[in-house]
C-alpha cells in the first residue's frame, strides 16, 4: 500500500495540482506535483498513488552509493585475503557465502 | 542515476550480509513494520543471509490487513446501494469481511471500480454527476495526503456525489501498542521509508527515547533493508537506543511539510480498531467537520445504521498474532490449506503487503 515509484519529471503543467509527466524507466504517467511545490524538470521524485511524496535528494544518494562501492571493494578484498590465508594455513579462513 | 538497480546490487548485498555477521555477537530480535519491507525480505531472500541468532519479525504495517471486518461489511454495503460506485484499490477487493468480499459483490452487480489513484475518484464523480461515488479510503501516513489532497479538490470543484470511507492507520501508535505488550520481544524496528517520506522521524524519537529501542528508518530496495538491518544492529551492540536514517535520499527529519499541512487541513486522529489486535487510541484518521459533507459515514448514515453490531473475523485466522509478530504465516494451521489467496480467510493472505502473501507467493514450501 506505501508502494512508491522513483521517476524523472519531464514536464509540468501550470495547473493548481501542478500536473506532471514523470518517466518510469521509460513508461509515462501523469502524477501530481502539489505535494512536493520545489521538484523540477528533471527530478527524481518518489511517486505514490498518483502523488510525488518527496524529491530524492540526488546528493545524499550518490554520497550512499559511494560508500556502498567502498564497502563492496572492502569485502572483495577481505575474501581474497582470506582465501590467501587459508592456502598459506590450510586452516578454514573467511567464508562470503 | 535509476533509484531502483543500484540499490540491488548484489556485491553490496553480500558485503552488507557479511557486514551483519560479523557485528553480531548475541541473538536479536528485529522488527520491520512495513509490509513493503516484508515482501522485499522474502522475495530477494535477505532473511537467508542473516545469522541464525538475528530474528527478523514481520509487524503490522499493511494497511489492508489491519480493517476490520465491520469496515469490510460497510464498503460492500455501500457498493450494494443503488446509483453508488463504489472506487477502491484493487488489495480490497478479495479481503473477506463477514458477508463475503467487495469482488463478490461486484460479481452480483455491485458497481465497484478499481482505482490506481484518488484522483481517478475525482475523475469519476466529475463524469458521472448523478451517481454516488464513494471512495474505499485504505493507507497509512503515505497515503492520507492524497486522499486529503482529493477531498480539498472535490470541495474547490463543489462536488456533490463524492465521499470517502476512511480507513487510514497510523503507524507510532502501532509500534507503541506492540511495545507495551507484556509479550512483546522486538529490540529494534526499522520504520517504514514511506510514511516517513511524509511524516518525518521526530515522533519516533520519543518512542525510542522511551522504550529503549533503536529505530533506524529504512527503504524497500534490498540494499536499504540490510543497511537498516545493519545500523540497528550496531546501535543493539553498542547498546544505544537512537533513531537514525537510512533512507536520507527520500527522508529528512521534519518530513514533507506540504503534505503534512493537507492531512491537518482534511484529517483528525481517531481511535481505531485494529483486525486481529483490537482498539488502539488515536491510531486512526477521521474526516473533520469542516469537511463532513465528504465523509461516507456521515453522507449514508441512514443506510448503515440499517445494521446491527460489527461482525467478528473468522475464527480460525491468526491474522493478529501474525500482524504483532508473535505468529509466522506457516505456522497458522489453516495457511496454504484452507487459506490460499483464491480462498482467503484472513486479509494478510491476500494484501499485495500481506505477511502470508509474502511466504505464499514465495516461499509456498512453508519453509522459514
Ligand atoms: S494464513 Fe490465512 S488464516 Fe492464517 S493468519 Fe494468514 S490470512 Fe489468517
Amino acid at each position: 500500500m506505501c508502494l512508491a515509484v522513483p521517476g524523472q519529471v519531464l514536464q509540468i503543467a501550470d495547473d493548481p495540482l501542478r500536473t506532471a509527466t514523470v518517466s518510469f524507466g521509460g513508461v509515462t504517467k501523469t502524477v501530481s506535483l502539489a505535494l512536493v511545490p520545489d521538484a523540477t524538470v528533471g527530478d527524481y521524485v518518489m511517486v505514490h498513488v498518483g502523488f510525488a511524496i518527496s524529491r530524492l535528494n540526488e546528493e545524499e544518494a550518490r554520497r550512499t552509493l559511494e560508500a556502498y562501492a567502498e564497502l563492496a571493494a572492502m569485502e572483495v578484498k577481505d575474501r581474497v585475503e582470506g582465501e590467501e590465508q587459508q592456502s598459506a594455513t590450510g586452516r578454514e579462513g573467511v567464508k562470503s557465502r | 542515476m535509476k533509484y531502483v538497480d543500484e540499490f540491488r546490487d548484489r556485491a553490496v548485498v553480500t558485503a552488507l550480509a557479511e557486514r551483519i555477521k560479523q557485528t553480531v555477537s548475541r541473538p536479536w530480535t528485529i522488527m520491520e513494520v512495513c509490509g513493503g519491507q516484508t515482501h522485499s525480505i522474502v522475495r530477494f531472500g535477505l532473511d537467508e543471509l542473516l545469522p541464525k541468532n538475528l530474528t527478523l519479525v514481520h509487524g503490522p504495517g499493511c494497511p489492508v490487513c489491519v480493517t476490520p471486518v465491520s469496515l469490510i461489511d460497510d464498503a460492500v454495503r455501500l457498493a450494494r446501494q443503488p446509483g453508488v460506485i463504489l472506487c477502491s484499490f484493487g488489495d480490497m477487493l478479495r479481503v473477506p469481511g463477514s458477508q463475503g468480499d467487495l469482488f463478490g459483490a461486484k460479481a452480483e452487480g455491485a458497481d465497484v471500480r478499481i482505482i490506481y489513484s484518488p484522483l481517478d475518484a475525482l475523475e469519476l464523480a466529475r463524469v458521472n454527476p448523478h451517481r454516488q461515488v464513494v471512495c474505499f479510503a485504505v493507507g497509512f501516513e503515505t497515503t492520507a495526503p492524497p486522499w486529503a489532497m482529493a477531498v480539498v479538490q472535490a470541495k474547490t470543484m463543489g462536488l456533490p456525489n463524492f465521499s470517502l470511507l476512511v480507513a487510514h492507520v497510523l503507524v507510532p501508535p502501532a509500534m507503541e501498542a506492540i511495545l507495551s505488550s507484556p509479550q512483546n520481544r522486538i529490540q529494534g524496528f526499522l520504520a517504514a521509508g514511506h510514511v516517513c517520506t511524509v511524516m518525518g522521524y521526530e515522533d519516533y524519537e520519543a518512542i525510542a527515547a522511551r522504550y529503549r529501542v533503536p529505530i533506524v528508518v529504512t527503504g524497500f530496495e534490498p540494499v536499504d533493508v540490510l543497511e537498516g538491518i545493519a545500523m540497528v544492529v550496531g546501535q543493539l551492540e553498542e547498546g544505544r537506543a537512537e533513531v537514525e536514517n537510512q533512507y536520507v535520499r527520500s527522508v529528512s527529519r521534519e518530513g514533507n511539510r506540504q503534505a503534512q499541512a493537507v492531512v491537518d487541513e482534511v484529517f483528525e486522529p481517531s481511535s481505531r480498531i485494529w483486525r486481529g489486535i483490537g482498539e488502539i487510541p488515536r491510531s486512526g484518521l477521521r474526516i473533520k467537520s469542516a469537511y463532513a459533507e465528504f465523509d461516507a459515514t456521515v453522507r449514508f448514515r441512514d443506510v448503515l445504521a440499517q445494521y446491527g453490531p460489527a461482525a467478528q473475523e473468522h475464527p480460525e485466522c491468526q491474522s493478529g498474532l501474525v500482524l504483532q509478530g508473535l505468529l509466522k504465516p506457516p505456522d497458522c494451521p489453516a495457511f496454504g490449506t484452507r487459506c490460499t489467496p483464491e480462498r482467503p480467510l484472513g486479509a494478510p493472505m491476500v494484501s499485495s503487503e500481506g505477511a502470508c502473501s509474502a511466504y505464499y507467493r514465495y516461499r509456498k514450501s512453508g519453509a522459514g
